[in-house]
């Protein structure tokens, strides 16, 4: 019939209109800073730097390779490597960050960085709420800013954490049993070169 | 008792016609005049921009609800100052001009748009007593003065040196000019009823009552169809959904405005809506009985609330449309000016002939009703008809 459209989509919006005010399951906006909605596993933004254990400066698990310095599309990775070594996380004598610093006004979120660190050092944080009064020096974040522990990473990433721990667990596991295979065979070897001089001696009498 | 009562009454509702003659009354004579015109002025402005306020939050809150949204919720209760913040913010922002931009036309346009828009309020009469200037040509003058925003719409286009301004004036235009002749066209039938082109005299011939009916002339067939046509006429010519294609925000952004930030761009907005408020008290002075009463027993509220009751019942249906009716095409929007619009207000021409020269009774209303509706329904039938779905073609895209 001539007009019946447009009085069927009025009578439709008026619905909406009287329907928002009676049941609040029409309205679905989330009143975003007194209410929030749980983060999904998936989301992410900008870099953050794992650290194990207490110390961030210890158990900082970046070896300073300059892989996702070379990857990072836009160039927002700024590494300083250190002269002295600590041990990593796999307890292996490696090099650390002097410096490690992230412009994050540049930052583009690919996660390139993460897929290339072969140490686990570095992850996608979830924290959106980065508004600085500073344009330059609030949006370069240093060392300390982007060092979290890995008890946060694993509170974020749930999943994705459990794999990277025991892969690390692993990995520590076997350092570990070359370690006391090494200790061993010295252990050994000491033994045996021990029981050769008293034969020698032995011998000699 | 009954006589002090109506006293009252009729004190209450020329109150501020009163009070602005006790105030100029201590002047020397030769200012009378003229300082009681500028306190009207004075009053229009503030009143009209208030109005404009109150129905941007209204408009967005009532948009919001019917798209199951809350609107703004922020700002004072239930976000009802969300408008002074908007002014704060509006008057803060920086002003930016293209450097291409033809300066003064530029800075020019958004002035002159806000006040042909204000100019058009001289003859609204919005209360008994109450109009500025009693024109015996006023019906003339507000179209006049209503086609002084086209020119501002076409200096803000063409100064900005955008393409999409270019796009967006050009297109304002021949929407406002197509959509002018129906809006005249329409509202001739009501002066051709009352046999005057002053608005004062439109609605003093509609503020009668028989038993408790007004003799408002949106209650006859032709005053039905012009009231109809008037106002389909008249959100087109506010580019209003769903004809808000010089705006167009999915293809051409904010189309002749696109260049102007700041304040200027809330002036535009002002003119927008200042504009929207008077084609819709003009509607309410031609067919809806302008401040009278609806029932005879009402007469004793002021008659200015009549009157802004009665816009802001247009204002609320004006919302309601743009919350439900998705943007025409351009097509379309033209071919339903001149193809639909243009013949059915002349044809209601003839029809307000016709009840004229017809005995009153009954069969004048089935006679006039038939003449609308059945050709009303021949004409969009064959229109539909004319319609062929096909795939199209468009000359230099291949
Ligand atoms: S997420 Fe992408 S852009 Fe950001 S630091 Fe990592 S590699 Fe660079
Ligand atoms: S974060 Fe990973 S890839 Fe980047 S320098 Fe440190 S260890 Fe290498």
């Amino acid at each position: 019939m001539f007009g019946e459209g447009i009085l069927k989509g009025l009578a439709e919006t008026a619905r909406n209109f009287f329907g928002s005010y009676v049941s609040k399951d029409r309205l679905t906006t989330v009143q975003f800073p007194e209410q929030r909605l749980p983060q999904i596993e998936a989301a992410r933004n900008f870099p953050f730097l794992v650290y194990d254990g207490e110390d961030w400066q210890q158990g900082m698990r970046c070896v300073s390779c300059f892989i996702c310095e070379k990857e990072c599309p836009p160039k927002c990775i700024f590494i300083e490597k250190s002269t002295d070594k600590k041990p990593d996380a796999v307890g292996k004598p490696q090099f650390y960050p002097k410096v490690f610093n992230i412009d994050v006004s540049v930052c583009m979120s690919c996660q390139i960085c993460v897929e290339v660190c072969p140490f686990d050092a570095i992850k996608m944080d979830v924290a959106f709420e980065h508004s600085t009064n500073n344009r330059f020096a609030g949006l370069l974040w240093d060392k300390k800013e982007l060092a979290k522990p890995n008890e946060y990473y694993r509170q974020i990433h749930p999943i994705e954490a459990a794999a990277v721990d025991a892969a690390l667990a692993e990995e520590r596991a076997k350092v570990a049993a070359k370690a006391k295979a090494a200790a061993d065979a010295k252990a050994a070897a000491i033994a045996a070169a021990a029981a050769s001089t008293s034969v020698e001696v032995a011998t000699e009498k | 008792m009954t006589l002090s009562m109506f006293q009252a009454i009729d004190q209450i509702d020329q109150i501020f016609v009163t009070s602005q003659h006790r105030l100029v009354s201590d002047l020397p004579a030769e200012f009378q005049s003229i300082s009681s015109a500028i306190l009207s002025v004075i009053a229009i402005v503030l009143v009209f921009a208030l109005l404009f306020a109150i129905t941007t939050v209204l408009e967005r809150k009532g948009l919001g609800r019917m798209q199951n949204r809350y609107g703004p919720n922020r700002v004072g209760p239930c976000g009802f100052f969300q408008p002074l913040a908007d002014g704060v913010k509006s008057l803060t922002k920086e002003d930016l001009v293209p450097r291409t931009a033809d300066q003064l036309v530029h800075f020019l346009a958004p002035v002159l748009l806000v006040m042909a828009a204000f100019l058009a309020y001289a003859v609204l009469p919005v209360g008994r007593n109450m109009v500025l200037v009693n024109l015996n040509a006023g019906v003339l003058y507000f179209f006049a003065v209503g086609s002084l925003v086209e020119l501002a719409v076409f200096m803000a286009g063409w100064s900005s040196r955008n393409k999409y301004s270019l796009l967006g004036a050009m297109r304002a235009i021949a929407q406002m000019i197509s959509y002018e002749v129906p809006l005249v066209l329409a509202s001739i039938v009501v002066i051709m009823a009352a046999g005057s082109l002053s608005t004062v005299s439109i609605v003093d011939m509609q503020a009668s009552y028989t038993g408790i009916w007004p003799h408002w002339f949106v209650f006859t067939p032709w005053g039905f169809a012009g009231f109809a046509l008037f106002m389909i006429a008249a959100t087109a010519e506010s580019n209003r959904s769903p004809f808000d294609l010089p705006e167009g925000e999915s293809e051409i952004i904010a189309g002749y405005y696109i260049e102007y930030s700041g304040f200027k761009f809330a002036l535009f907005f002002l003119g927008e809506y200042l504009g929207m408020f008077a084609t819709s008290a003009m509607a309410i002075t031609l067919f809806l009985g302008g401040w009278a009463a609806p029932f005879s027993f009402l007469t004793w509220i002021p008659s200015y609330l009549w009157f802004f009751a009665k816009l802001v019942l247009l204002i609320l249906i004006f919302i309601w449309i743009r919350g439900t009716l998705p943007r025409l095409r351009m097509d379309q929007l033209m071919s339903f000016a001149w193809q639909f619009m243009l013949p059915m207000t002349l044809l209601n021409l003839f029809v307000a002939g016709v009840w004229h020269f017809m005995p009153a009774g009954i069969v004048r209303w089935l006679v006039c009703i038939a003449l609308l509706v059945a050709p009303a329904i021949l004409l969009s039938r064959s229109l539909k008809q004319g319609k062929k779905f096909a795939v199209r073609h468009y000359r230099f895209a291949e």
